[in-house]
């Protein structure tokens, strides 16, 4: 039960809501259920809610990692 | 000198219909007068008949019947009329035809405003003189309240094949290649963002469009390469590929990646949980062509501003199970099924 | 789409699939089960089947709420939507569920009962506040991701006053499914199903943390590696697996960092703690009765439990004899050995509930992998 998509903040609106947008696509969700959420964070969306911010620190790690497998010629796992 | 006579026109602003519009009165020909026949007007129309004549040329004619239910009436890019209009011309034209008439009849509740119906016929009217076929003759019904979701629009069309011409669902052969005319699942995406309990803001309209002059160029660029073409509504381009399949006793082969999907469109299924393959189109259509005919046939669509994002997204193979295999494009295989049930949004 | 595109890639696809295939040694099979039906749905939609090697095989956990709801809960379900004061709200996902003799929540509303698709609880909240003269209830699913708005939906149903708002509440837990697989007979002492590893689900994991599958990890030495949902994600996540059985380590390890922490969302789990409390044992289909596992409404806020203001006697239904989906759902069969399975079966009128929900084991091969299988019986 966990189809959930990432989407960026664009604008907070009162009562713990906030507009988050999708390639053009913009939902009003609840993001009551994170902390600090501020526009230009991106959340994980389900049902209608935030569940999470997105870490683009390590998100840039994990596709680092994916990029180097692309590369590595030896044996062994990251 | 006798009086001038006078007629209160309808009250289109804040009048809504009641069951005496139905009933075959006066009051009902002053509203297929002041909404139907001023909005649609043509030669036929303005005979009054119940009927309308024309002469039959040569050639074999096509006959097309749909049904218009939508819900909402009222969508981004257009409206159950105009729908009504593109899809039974588009009907008509999958088989190569050039559409000549439209007849349309109207089931409409008691209690529909007056506004909202002449927004309906003016679309419809709007629609059938771009595309140059007249709706020459219609009906008018009313039922209570709660019997009609605020109007259902029912429609034929004729048109008439060039000699020598024949399409048919059952002649698409191993190695033929598959085309869609342009970006699927706009229509059904603009649709839902109307709908209340799935509301979301985008800025995509319904394709909804008169595809007969595209098919025009088609035709002539293809010659007998085209084998069938039809459009991809209810179910979306996987409906109408599992229907060839089992019409044509083949199977499809699909890249994924060469599917043309706008990335709005993309974005609004995932939050949705839909996929775009069963998304329902208006304004494209897909046509089995043979290899020899199909780059052709690609130019002239996308010389056409309906077909600018053609492509050809697989081919047919043979497959005694019929399966419409794809190729994701992240490179495993999968099938596209057939839609089961309704096509709900999905959560988990 | 931002942090979606970049884990489909196709390219970096087939060089996980190259790194995969290096290190998987040829002397052995690895079976790994991944636990969450998100991760059921991703494998067979992108084909990823179809990019491991033959000795990497997936196994297909009972993670999908719908499909583990038994059959006298949709029966109690349908039974308060056929209640002329009650408005039932709940998931897409659950209208085909099938209960007993043939009923489904769809068909109950075709029948003329209240029943409204609705996307979030807080659209359940909205036809509340709306419409005061129906009793609104929500069907409450879900493992711990999908918990949390139902948490949210009760305390804003407790501020607002609504008399009118309840939640039958269905919710699960992971850990507890995931043990009750890792002690039944057939992985622990017959060894009828092999299981390596685990991928841990993705968002259940952005609520709970990493540290609840610690326990899992040490007491029954499987290595579990939490996943994000992307295909790229799960590919990276076997690849860690198989790293972990090759060296004979059994850890707890995080693919998904940019949304999983070790403590997971304590905001999140603070919400559910204030509204929800263990109950002593809960039915799930497939899998029998689960000590531990399911979630209620804590007495404070009694006035919102759809199943004391209704009075809902729980009564347990029996699956179709012939139904599979309780061997399935534990990974001891596979869909094509269900008899039903293509024939009486299939998303048009499903027997059983991994039929119909898109993460089923059985819709997944259904809807997406079934040609394999005559490829398999060509090649055999």
């Amino acid at each position: 039960m966990c189809l959930a998509i990432p989407a960026e903040v664009t604008e907070l609106l009162p009562d713990g809501m906030a507009r988050v947008t999708l390639d053009g696509v913009g939902k009003i969700v609840s993001v009551a259920l994170v902390e600090d959420v501020a526009v230009g964070d991106y959340v994980v969306i389900h049902v209608g809610y935030a569940l999470t911010k997105i870490d683009p620190e390590e998100a840039r790690h994990t596709l680092a990692l994916l990029a180097e497998l692309a590369v590595a010629p030896a044996e062994g796992a990251p | 000198m006798s009086p001038k006579a006078y007629r209160r026109r309808l009250d289109i602003k804040n009048g809504r219909v009641d069951l005496s519009h139905g009933s075959g009165g006066r009051a009902m020909a002053q509203l297929i007068a002041d909404v139907f026949h001023e909005a649609l007007d043509n030669e036929w129309l303005r005979q009054g008949n119940d009927q309308a004549a024309f002469d039959v040329g040569a050639g074999r004619m096509v006959m097309t019947t749909d049904g218009y239910v939508i819900s909402p009436l009222f969508f981004p890019g257009g409206n159950i009329g105009s729908l009504a209009v593109h899809g039974t011309i588009n009907d008509v034209a999958m088989a190569g035809a050039r559409p000549l008439y439209l007849s349309a009849s109207f089931i409409i509740e008691e209690g529909f405003a007056f506004a909202d119906l002449k927004r309906i016929a003016d679309s419809m009217g709007e629609a059938a003189r771009a595309a140059g076929v007249p709706v020459v003759t219609g009906d008018t019904k009313v039922v209570e309240r709660g019997k009609a979701d605020g109007v259902f629009i029912s429609t034929t069309g004729i048109g008439v094949v060039p000699v020598g011409l024949n399409l048919s669902a059952e002649k698409a052969c191993p190695g033929d290649r598959v085309i869609v005319s342009g970006t699927l699942g706009d229509h059904g995406v603009a649709v839902m963002s109307k709908r209340q309990n799935l509301t979301f803001d985008t800025a995509i309209v319904s394709d909804s469009a008169a595809l007969h002059e595209l098919v025009a160029t088609m035709v002539t660029a293809a010659g007998s390469g085209l084998r069938v073409m039809r459009d991809p509504t209810r179910g979306g381009l996987a409906a109408t590929l599992n229907e060839l399949a089992q019409q044509s006793k083949v199977g499809f082969r699909i890249d994924e990646d060469a599917l043309p999907v706008k990335p709005e469109v993309a974005a609004a299924c995932e939050l949705l949980g839909l996929d775009p393959l069963y998304v329902a189109n208006e304004g494209k259509l897909v046509a089995i062509v043979a290899p020899e005919a199909a780059d052709a046939m690609l130019a002239a669509m996308r010389a056409h501003p309906l077909g600018r994002d053609a492509a050809v997204v697989g081919e047919v193979v043979a497959d005694d199970h019929r399966f419409v295999q794809m190729t994701t494009a992240f490179g495993g295989g999968r099938i596209v099924d057939w839609l089961s049930g309704e096509q709900l949004p999905r959560i988990c | 789409m931002k942090y979606v595109d970049e884990y489909r890639d196709g390219r970096l696809a087939r060089s996980l699939a190259s790194s995969i295939a290096r290190i998987a040694d040829p002397g052995r099979s690895y079976h790994f089960m991944e636990f969450c039906g998100g991760h059921t749905h991703a494998i067979s939609r992108y084909g990823i089947e179809d990019l491991l090697p033959a000795n990497v095989r997936m196994i297909h956990g009972p993670g999908c709420p719908v499909c583990v709801l038994p059959v006298g809960r949709i029966d109690a379900a349908i039974a308060l939507a056929e209640r002329p004061e009650v408005t039932l709200c709940t998931y897409g996902d659950l209208m085909r569920v099938p209960g007993s003799h043939g009923t489904s929540l769809l068909r109950a509303k075709a029948a003329g009962a209240d029943i409204r698709m609705v996307y979030s609880t807080l659209d359940a909240i909205g036809i509340a506040e709306a419409e005061p003269e129906r009793q609104v209830v929500f069907f409450a699913i879900g493992f711990e991701t999908t918990t949390p708005p139902t948490a949210l939906a009760i305390r804003l149903a407790a501020q607002k006053k609504l008399s009118n708002f309840s939640v039958f509440c269905n919710h699960v837990l992971t850990p507890s499914a995931i043990q009750n697989i890792l002690e039944s007979p057939d992985v622990r002492t017959l060894g009828t199903v092999r299981i390596d590893g685990f991928i841990g689900p993705a968002h259940v994991s952005t609520v709970i943390g990493t540290e609840p599958y610690n326990f899992f990890a040490e007491e029954f030495a499987k290595p579990v590696v939490v996943s994000g949902f992307e295909p790229l994600d799960v590919m990276q996540a076997i690849l860690m697996l198989i790293a972990q059985v090759n060296d004979g380590r059994h850890e707890v390890e995080n693919q998904y960092v940019r949304a999983v922490t070790p403590g997971g969302n304590a905001r999140a789990k603070a919400e559910v703690a204030e509204i929800f409390e263990l109950r002593k044992s809960f039915e799930w289909r497939g899998l029998g009765v689960v000590p531990y596992s399911g979630l209620r409404l804590k007495e404070t806020y009694a006035a919102f439990d759809a199943e004391r203001r209704f009075g809902i006697d729980y009564v347990p239904a029996r699956d179709n004899p012939a139904c599979e989906c309780g061997a399935i759902l534990r990974g001891v069969k596979k869909p094509v050995d269900c008899k039903l399975f293509g024939t009486v079966c299939t998303p048009e009128t499903p027997m059983g509930s991994c039929m119909v929900s898109a993460e089923g084991a059985c819709a997944a091969h259904w809807t997406y992998g079934r040609f394999r299988d005559h490829a398999r019986r060509k090649a055999s």
